[in-house]
């Protein structure tokens, strides 16, 4: 089936450049093109023209800068499993990317785009979340940073506005020595949208961070759950109490890929599984990074 | 109507220096398969799923159906008929020893990952190869025969030993 909508086509080699094409109306990104292309096909945009910016190569960056993390938006999934930077200062980005969808995907598919189709089960979300990630948006006359917490405003609606572009991700790092995990339930391994994801950050203070994906409208940081972990060791009687909050923190629905009642009880084994292993983790004796944790 | 514009786009295929004039909403395979004449990179899904149209890119595996013709300019492709130098390769030929495939439509795709795998770690775990085919459907044969012969290609034994003392990645 071919794309029967036409459009133009420019491969810009500045973020200038790109912003320039970017300022016209029914202009739209193209990177990786695993969701862009599919879209078109399904006449879901129907763009005037795509700015193809995979020649810009500033914006493949990976980099650590005073305890930031920085991710360009042509950093694909493939990137983050082979990166050394990314393996030493956050592995569990490695362990989220070999979770997902395919390594043909993954040679393709940027960590960005992932954020900008915000479909509700994406798995770059939750884990970017317990590092309190910033979106680095750019126009033709200035720049913004956008915390993801807030940057996602419903399934595949995002803050970014017309004629704006991400230029990267930024990861803000704990100064504090700390672990990460990241568990995707899915019916089969490769290739499936998750049921339900979780991330969990814990400090050696005692922070504890929890995002979950596929289970409301957009991924989330769980407040409620992080109030009664943090500031207190990670007793049996504490990882109790949060399984208790799972019900009340999230809103699943039923759908193709699991039912609610399913993903509610399996939200509330993958916080205890998870917060064993992140406590191991930081411990010293955990899973290897990466390790499918369910 | 809008006037398309149409691209020359000059991209090495199988080794051989391509020129092409492709429009911005062709993709790269049909491109491939109709102005071209390759026919390896089979038609599947269309939506990234199967793994049928998988072709190298600079290399890498990408799905030759979510890739538009044009951005392929300035790069290297290659399908099975370019991995094959002196005959078939290893795998390939063990794959035949092995009864890998019933159809084949999913064939082309999965020596091309095996291929990708293979150039990144040369004695793969049964676990990896696993992870590397896992977006390439097969509905004949259930991939234990395709895993064995990557593994029995590369010296890494059979699934059945490997796995036995991997991590369970697959659960």
């Amino acid at each position: 089936m071919t794309i029967a909508h036409e459009f133009d086509y420019v491969r810009p080699a500045t973020l200038d450049a790109a912003l320039a094409c970017l300022a016209t109306d029914g202009s739209r990104v193209l990177a990786g093109g695993t969701d862009v292309v599919p879209w078109l096909r399904d006449d879901l945009i129907e763009p005037e023209l795509l700015v193809d910016i995979k020649a810009i190569a500033d914006l493949a960056q990976i980099s650590v800068t005073d305890g930031r993390l920085i991710l360009g938006a042509l950093v694909t999934f493939s990137d983050l499993i082979e990166s050394d930077v990314v393996r030493d200062a956050a592995p569990v980005l490695v362990e989220m990317a070999h979770q997902v969808a395919s390594v043909g995907i993954r040679n393709r598919g940027t960590i960005v785009g992932n954020l900008c189709a915000a479909v509700p089960s994406l798995d770059a979300g939750p884990v970017l979340m317990v590092y309190d990630a910033t979106v680095e948006v750019a126009r033709t006359d200035g720049v913004r940073s956008v915390p993801l917490v807030e940057w996602f405003v419903g399934p595949k609606e995002t803050q970014l506005a017309a004629g704006e572009m991400v230029t990267g991700v930024t990861l803000y790092l704990p100064a504090v020595e700390h672990a990460a995990v990241f568990l995707k339930l899915a019916r089969y391994s490769g290739e499936d949208l998750a049921q339900a994801n979780l991330a969990i950050l814990l400090t050696a203070e005692h922070e504890c961070r929890l995002a979950f994906g596929a289970v409301a409208p957009v991924p989330f940081r769980a407040a409620d759950i992080e109030a009664v972990l943090s500031g207190n060791a990670l007793t049996d009687a504490a990882i109790a109490d949060a399984r208790t909050l799972v019900a009340e923190s999230i809103s699943p629905i039923s759908d193709v890929r699991a039912s609610a009642e399913y993903r509610t009880h399996m939200c509330a084994v993958m916080v205890e599984r998870g917060l064993r292993a992140v406590a191991s983790r930081l411990a010293g004796d955990g899973p290897a990074y990466p390790t499918h944790l369910i | 109507m809008r006037t398309v514009t149409r691209h020359q786009i000059r991209t090495i295929v199988n080794g051989e220096p391509t020129s092409v004039e492709v429009e911005a909403n062709d993709v790269l395979l049909d491109m491939l398969r109709t102005a071209l004449g390759v026919k390896s990179p089979k038609i599947g899904c269309e939506r990234g799923d199967c793994g049928s149209c998988t072709v190298l890119l600079d290399g890498r595996t990408v799905r030759s159906c979510l890739v538009l013709a044009v951005e392929a300019d300035a790069h290297e492709i290659t399908t099975v008929e370019g991995i094959e130098h002196d005959g078939l390769t290893a795998v390939q030929e063990m794959m035949i020893e092995q009864s890998s495939f019933q159809c084949g439509f999913c064939a082309p795709g999965i020596v091309l990952a095996a291929a990708e795998l293979i150039e990144r770690a040369p004695r793969p775990t049964a676990d990896e190869v696993r992870e590397a085919i896992a977006g390439n459907l097969c509905r004949c044969t259930g991939y234990e025969s395709i895993v064995d012969a990557v593994l029995a290609a590369t010296g890494s034994g059979t699934s059945a030993t490997t796995s036995a003392t991997s991590s369970g990645a697959s659960s």
